[in-house]
């Protein structure tokens, strides 16, 4: 199944563990670059505004949630893929998941983690964020059920606890082949990481058990979470934000990003850590299909949402609508519709799905289209609601976009650091997928 | 099954924001309204509301908890331009409530629709959420230059960064009001003894303040007016704001 001739066993292991045992000096380089892109662009704006108060940001009156929000539901959104996508295909015995599995669920903590990053960088005064939490206290103070924004925390919390628990227990099994393979501190950190793995048939079958209980776990969550998100914005009453459709809408867009974000993940892995031999062609092709059902899907569900505005009639989702559609934002609108739903019907040729280099700038295309996509359903609906009088606009200002631009180095940034920590690619899965009759090499 | 849905249907009460002790509600004579803005400079001095300056009004950030709002109508050279003072509605069915993730915002036992400063985080979801775009956020601590901050009313805190706040109806006023009657023989707060200072300061008496609970109350003879119409009714927030409006439009 793999492109250059079947590895045996131990080349699995060493290929595998050299990518963490083994450390040259463009990692460190890169490393230190998107360690100070986080520090100079993500921590010190931040720092300036919370000094300052929100006000350093762009914000104004009408439109009180800009870009943290935007890119908050973004980074949710590129979360929804990694974890959702391992177990669906875990569920449904697929054995191309295999080797992409590892680092496509590292992608979904990091990037939860930068969304949360994000709910900090919003709020007004982050210092009291706690409250967010029920957490029983002498005033008898408790948070707000009732409240989407609470459904919020829930749902996150939840959702980066299960999907912690997902990526550590599938890799026990790793954690104790690098500990095999070490010496000396590590091996002593990595002997408390894998729980005295043995690899014992007992061992095996209550992991196999476990795993599948919780990749069943995780597959409602990973829906429930992107809905959730959604309702911030449709359990308003604001015209453009107020549709039903909303979840779905959000839900298969996450999933869309997701899925393009592994596909970049996947070739920077390949390219930079020699993963050429578990990470083929045919990875390539099945997620470029799956790309090609979300994006119709992705665009039936855009098409309805103009559907059901034109058909409601209301004159407040109209305006809405058409500013959207050919207001000061109409570029950036149809900059989403050209990137999320024209460019990728390229890959229903085979030719271009089985191109890395190809795939790699439609995966890059869609995100970017899926960024804008989440800044004008912020920016166009919120400033114009309902009395013409307080119609504003919104424009994000420096710090925003640094904060934004921060965020992808401290996404970078604990990637990297978990390639070192964590094998990238699953190890006793991978051996899985190899002729046993030919696995001595 | 039955029995425990009959259970919790008990526990629901529809409408229960209509059996308020009091129900503070006012009514604007659009008929009256000159556009002369007393009532914005009476609220900023009775609420302590800072004065952003000029850089930070032109984009957008003034606290103004009552604004009058200009439309015009018509074009050259019939032009008209209508005045429509906007408040917070202090609505009974408010979206702002639902959405705040801490109850910084609720509905207090008069009907009013309450922002607690020191609980709020800042989320600033109430500011979406709410039609009327009557809440205003805190971008950063205001300060008064001296003398200034010897005016600030002693009865309303001055909020910092990081919290939204909107009209209160003066409920420093109710509660002195309620304190007063209540130490008076535990009688109800007449009609006519605490207004707003909006109310207070409009040179027309455009806008009248009373309790709506009460029938005979003046407030509530206004709002048995034909001309009354409430802001966007439509989408079922229940204002306790009525406007009547200009007679020979």
């Amino acid at each position: 199944m793999f492109d250059h001739g079947q590895p045996s066993y131990a080349e699995v292991n060493k290929d595998v563990l050299s990518t963490m045992l083994e450390t040259g000096r463009g990692y460190w380089i890169l490393l230190g670059s998107t360690m100070s892109v986080a520090g100079i662009c993500f921590f010190m704006p931040w720092i300036y505004q919370l000094f300052v108060g929100i006000g350093a940001a762009g914000m104004n009156r009408n439109s009180v949630w800009g870009t943290y929000i935007s890119n908050f539901i973004f980074w949710i959104g590129l979360s929804h893929s990694g974890t959702l996508l391992s177990a669906v295909l875990h569920i449904t015995n697929s054995q191309w998941r295999k080797s992409i599995y590892r680092s496509a669920e590292a992608m979904t903590l990091f990037s939860l983690m930068t969304a949360a990053l994000f709910v900090m960088v919003h709020v007004g005064r982050v210092w009291f964020v706690h409250w967010t939490f029920p957490i029983p206290n002498q005033m008898g103070l408790w948070p707000n059920f009732r409240s989407p924004l609470m459904f919020d925390v829930m749902a996150i919390t939840t959702y980066l606890t299960a999907s912690s628990i997902f990526i550590y227990m599938g890799s026990v099994p790793d954690f104790a082949a690098v500990r095999d393979a070490s010496t000396g501190l590590r091996r002593r950190l990595y002997t408390i990481f894998s729980f005295g793995w043995r690899g014992t048939a007992k061992e095996w079958h209550t992991l196999g058990w476990a795993y599948t209980f919780f990749a069943v776990f995780v597959i409602p969550l990973a829906v429930s979470v992107h809905s959730i998100v959604s309702w911030d914005f449709a359990l308003s009453i604001v015209p453009g934000l107020h549709h039903t459709i909303f979840a779905p809408y959000f839900v298969c867009g996450a999933i869309y990003s997701g899925t393009a974000g592994i596909v970049t993940v996947m070739y920077c892995l390949r390219k930079f850590l020699n993963f050429e031999r578990y990470i083929g062609q045919e990875h390539l092709n099945n997620l470029g299909k799956l790309l090609i059902t979300l994006s119709l899907i992705w665009s039936y569900i855009n098409m309805l949402e103009l559907f059901s505005t034109w058909y409601g009639g209301t004159s407040f989702e109209l305006e809405a609508t058409r500013f959207r559609l050919t207001g000061f934002y109409a570029p950036l609108y149809w900059e989403m519709i050209l990137f999320c739903a024209f460019v990728p019907l390229l890959m229903l040729s085979r030719k271009i799905r089985l191109s890395w280099n190809k795939m790699l700038v439609i995966s890059i295309l869609i995100n970017i289209g899926m960024l804008t996509e989440r800044f004008i359903i912020v920016a166009t609906s919120l400033p114009r609601k309902f009395l013409p009088d307080a119609f504003g606009f919104y424009f994000p200002n420096w710090i925003e976009i640094s904060i934004t631009i921060g965020s992808f180095g401290i996404f970078a940034t604990l990637f990297l650091i978990f390639i070192k920590w964590v094998p990238a690619v699953s190890i006793y899965e991978v051996k899985e997928t190899l002729n046993p009759l030919r696995r001595n090499g | 099954m039955n029995t425990l849905v009959d259970r919790f249907r008990a526990l629901r009460r529809p409408g229960y924001f209509e059996e308020f002790d009091y129900h503070w509600t006012m009514t604007i004579d659009l008929d009256r309204c000159t556009g002369c803005e007393a009532c914005v400079v009476a609220c900023q001095a009775e609420n302590n509301l800072p004065i952003v300056g000029e850089e930070r009004y032109a984009i957008n950030r003034e606290i103004k908890w009552i604004r009058i709002e200009r439309y015009w109508e018509g074009d050259y050279p019939d032009v008209r331009m209508r005045f429509i003072p906007m408040l917070c509605q202090q609505c009974d069915d408010a979206p702002c409530e639902t959405v705040c993730p801490v109850f910084a915002t609720y509905h207090n036992q008069d009907g009013l629709n309450t922002q607690i400063y020191n609980r709020c985080i800042g989320t600033r979801s109430c500011a979406i959420y709410c039609p009327y775009e009557v809440r205003y956020f805190n971008w950063f601590t205001y300060t008064w230059d001296e003398p200034l901050e010897q005016q600030l009313n002693p009865d309303v805190s001055v909020r910092e960064k990081g919290v939204m706040e909107k009209c209160t109806f003066c409920i420093q006023r109710i509660r002195i009001a309620k304190d007063n009657a209540k130490d008076d023989d535990q009688r109800r707060v007449r009609d006519g003894e605490v207004v707003p200072a909006c109310v207070q300061t409009c040179p027309t008496e455009a806008m009248v303040f009373g309790d709506s609970n009460d029938p005979e109350s003046a407030v509530s003879k206004m709002m048995q007016n034909e001309r009354g119409y409430k802001v966007l009714e439509d989408l079922n927030t229940t204002p306790s704001i009525v406007y009547l409006t200009k007679a020979h439009s």
